[in-house]
């Protein structure tokens, strides 16, 4: 059973269309990503699921209930981590928990022990009196997750729940990410411009840039579909057309001095294309990596330093006047 | 409504540890109007003698009413300050439903305003007669006024991101408000203009002054007791539905 279904969902700000006609499914139990630059449309596509945001036309069904008409079922339905913390940072974490538990209308015979098991399995029992001013980036992030998942929601949201840390704390979160995912059986949706992330963390992945899906598949299937690996040699002024009859090349690029090829099974036919050319260089094989389905559907590369809101939000913010 | 009367609960508790732990606000909202009271009131009431009392105990309701004034708005203008950290979009994509939202701060920022008065009371004991019927019409008139006036604050809060805009409420909403309440001087009766007594009489917490004033000193006052109640209690309501209002409307 899809527990989200899109249909069409867009979303425009004034002239800009920074989610364009998007329709995915996403199954119970999976983890799927949205993989995009920023500013590609992950978090407006997010804010219009949780219905945050009204979609300006199209429609999405999550955990059966639809954004437009059922908006309170929805919010029963989802919990959310946000890109930006959102903790209470005056309050303990147990109470910043106990708050989100009154919110969501949670038991509390059953908060009571659903937080202890929350803490334990974040490690923040030790910490869980403290103030969380007091937290680190890392604790508070977990303690996000913690309460994302406290309502024991159908789908949890994770907008970018890496961005900002450093990468030590990165893995680890992950690697709670990944326990939670499967003690909780959780459907997970996250959002992220971590490739690599992507790649060991998702089931599937929807590749999103400038408001539309480009390619969606599990990380293998992206990878596999740019058709072999990559080999980059370095030669001075190379006769490319002995490559033309070679079957297994499948394409061949020259940027800055470099030929870049697209082979399958290089191991094997690599010795061949070097005895081709006299004067190589320099010689590198690797497997593809989401970074280059990224390359191949966009043409160009995710930046991974730029951490500043997207050009769709900052674009609104501009013509609604600075609000 | 799913979560209603919890979410109130909730949000009203999280308002309640946060005054439990911001001690310098407290400690701020209780200084400054006791520096009128001693300070203000003791310069002034050297050369000023209404009949019958000291000029403190005749400010005396004044300065309550001021208190409940500015905290109340302070409080519901902190909001932008919940929306800064984004402690405001947890609480707005739950879904405990807007109005609960609303009610719960305004409940958050009442409790605030009646412990302050407590304080201040105890305090009142050195300057103004007190009683049992005193101290309930005092913390019955501030909690009227609190309903209303955090509910301004919460309202002006609604429509702001940041407190760029905080001097600017502070000097043309809550100076004008105190200054015009007759917290200070006799509306009527003096030499005071009547454009300024005109004036006065719009501004909602002249009622509450007054209403405090008439039972506390038992002075003769040009407006009803009845009225001045149906003023406040009116006001309260009023602004109650506009801060409803611009909670759904909130982003």
């Amino acid at each position: 059973m899809a527990m989200i279904e899109t249909d069409r969902l867009s979303r425009k700000f004034g002239d800009l269309t920074a989610v364009d006609s998007v329709s995915f499914n996403v199954e119970r139990g999976e983890i799927f990503g949205l993989l995009g630059p920023n500013g590609a449309g992950k978090t407006t596509t997010i804010n219009m699921l949780v219905t945050l945001l009204p979609p300006t036309s199209g429609t999405a069904k999550v955990n059966g209930f639809d954004i437009r008409a059922q908006p309170a079922k929805v919010r029963q339905s989802v919990g959310i981590v946000f890109q930006d913390p959102s903790l209470d940072t005056i309050l303990t974490g147990r109470e910043n928990l106990e708050l989100h538990a009154r919110l969501y209308s949670v038991p509390k015979a059953v908060w009571k022990k659903r937080i202890a098991e929350l803490l334990a399995l974040m490690d923040l029992e030790d910490r869980a009196d403290n103030i969380v001013r007091h937290y680190s980036g890392g604790m508070r992030r977990r303690l996000e997750l913690a309460r994302g998942l406290l309502h024991r929601p159908a789908v949890l949201f994770l907008d970018e729940p890496t961005l900002g840390l450093d990468p030590q704390t990165r893995e680890l979160t992950w690697r709670y990410i990944k326990a939670m995912a499967q003690q909780e059986q959780t459907t997970i949706v996250l959002t992220t411009h971590y490739m690599e992330e992507a790649d060991n963390v998702c089931d599937r992945i929807g590749i999103i840039d400038h408001g539309k899906v480009i390619a969606l598949d599990t990380p293998d299937n992206l990878e596999r579909r740019l058709g072999g690996d990559l080999v980059c040699l370095k030669i001075k002024n190379p006769d490319l057309k002995v490559l033309e009859r070679l079957s297994y090349v499948k394409n061949v690029e020259v940027k800055d001095g470099q030929v870049g090829l697209t082979v399958e099974n290089a191991a094997v036919h690599l010795k061949e294309i070097l005895s081709l050319f006299d004067n190589v260089e320099a010689v590198e094989v690797r497997t593809p990596t989401l970074n280059d389905v990224f390359l191949k559907y966009t043409g160009r590369a995710i930046r991974e330093d730029d951490t500043d809101e997207g050009w769709a939000e900052a674009a609104w913010r501009y013509q609604a006047g600075g609000r | 409504m799913p979560g209603t009367l919890g979410g109130i609960y909730g949000i009203w508790l999280r308002e309640f540890k946060v005054f439990q732990r911001e001690k310098s606000r407290v400690i701020s909202s209780i200084v400054t109007p006791l520096m009128w009271l001693v300070i203000v009131g003791g310069g002034l009431g050297g050369s000023i003698n209404p009949v019958g009392f000291s000029y403190q105990a005749f400010m005396f309701p004044g300065i309550v009413m001021m208190l409940a004034l500015f905290s109340s708005v302070f409080f519901g203008l902190y909001i932008v300050w919940d929306r800064k950290i984004d402690v405001l979009k947890e609480i707005l994509v739950s879904p405990v439903p807007r109005t609960a939202i609303f009610f719960g701060k305004v409940l958050g920022g009442c409790t605030d305003v009646i412990l302050q008065v407590c304080v201040f009371l105890v305090i009142g004991v050195f300057f103004a007669p007190m009683s049992a019927v005193i101290v309930v019409a005092a913390l019955g008139i501030a909690m009227l006024v609190a309903i209303g006036m955090v509910s301004v604050g919460l309202t002006i809060g609604s429509f702001f991101e940041s407190l760029e805009g905080f001097q600017v409420i502070i000097s043309f909403l809550v100076f004008p408000l105190f200054f015009l309440s007759g917290a200070l001087y006799p509306l009527s009766g003096g030499n005071v203009p009547v454009w300024l007594t005109t004036v006065s009489y719009l501004d909602p917490l002249t009622y509450g002054v007054d209403a405090l004033r008439s039972i506390q000193l038992g002075t003769p006052s040009a407006i009803p007791l009845p009225l001045d109640f149906a003023v406040i209690i009116g006001f309260a309501a009023v602004m109650v539905v506009v801060g409803t209002l611009a909670f759904k409307r909130m982003k």
